[in-house]
């Protein structure tokens, strides 16, 4: 799932136009964003705040076994390494 | 040559000098492109097809250069040739500073969670602005990508 300051109408609209599945969450007030460590100081249009990027795949434990905390912001995770990372979570499960 | 004509006759044999006007073009083409390109995981993560553009436009506007300043009887340019090359290096350092430099700059986010810990929990609003927990999410799913992104802009 996706999360970012935009707020509900935004994400509704954009998924709606680019036909993703997936559950978008808003925090428009960059709590959640604060609390991982991932805001981005004035970076969004007109010098709002925005989240950096960052993905993070967590089990059904609540355990977080993946993260990419990427440096560059044009390069972002391919879905071939999020399910490399998901096949090897279920191997250690799995041991 | 009648140099009793004045330069007339002179001028309107020198042929226009395409290739710089062709490389100025491909440059500026290389930074506008990136929008384009960028669509694409193989041409975003490194920029090699913009690169390439404005390569190919430096070697057109070099070409035109010896041109006008090789053959000057020939071929226009050693006024227009110059500037354009200029501006052409201009856009490449443009296009250079943004993209191996402004993008990198993401804070260091050292206290993000990482591998092995429980991720933080919260209730956030959904699309239809139904409150969402990642606690349900996580307990009906064997697995949960959270993708924070800069949101659409």
């Amino acid at each position: 799932m996706a999360i970012s300051v935009d707020p509900p109408e935004i994400n509704r609209r954009q998924r709606q136009k680019l036909g993703f599945t997936y559950t978008f969450l808003s925090d428009p007030n960059a709590e959640v964003i604060r609390r991982y460590d991932l805001l981005h100081a004035g970076a969004g249009p007109k010098g709002a705040d925005i989240a950096r990027p960052a993905e993070f795949l967590i089990d059904s434990t609540g355990t977080i076994r993946w993260v990419n905390l990427t440096e560059n912001i044009a390069v972002r995770a391919r879905p071939e390494q999020v399910l490399k990372a998901f096949d090897e979570m279920g191997e250690r499960a799995a041991r | 040559m009648d140099l009793a004509d004045g330069g007339n006759k002179i001028d309107m044999k020198r042929k226009w000098n395409w290739p710089i006007w062709v490389g100025f073009i491909i440059t500026v083409g290389g930074l506008f492109s990136y929008e384009f390109f960028a669509q694409f995981p193989v041409t975003r993560d490194f920029p090699w097809a913009n690169l390439l553009l404005f390569a190919a436009g430096g070697i057109f506007l070099v070409l035109g250069l010896f041109r006008a300043f090789g053959k000057p009887q020939l071929y226009r340019g050693k006024i227009f040739g110059p500037i354009l090359a200029i501006l052409g290096i201009g856009v490449f350092g443009f296009f250079s500073y943004l993209i191996f430099y402004q993008l990198r700059q993401v804070p260091p986010s050292t206290g993000a969670p990482r591998v092995g810990e429980n991720a933080p929990e919260f209730t956030l609003p959904d699309q239809n602005e139904k409150p969402v927990a990642l606690a349900d999410l996580v307990s009906g799913s064997k697995a949960v990508l959270l993708i924070f992104y800069r949101g659409f802009w």
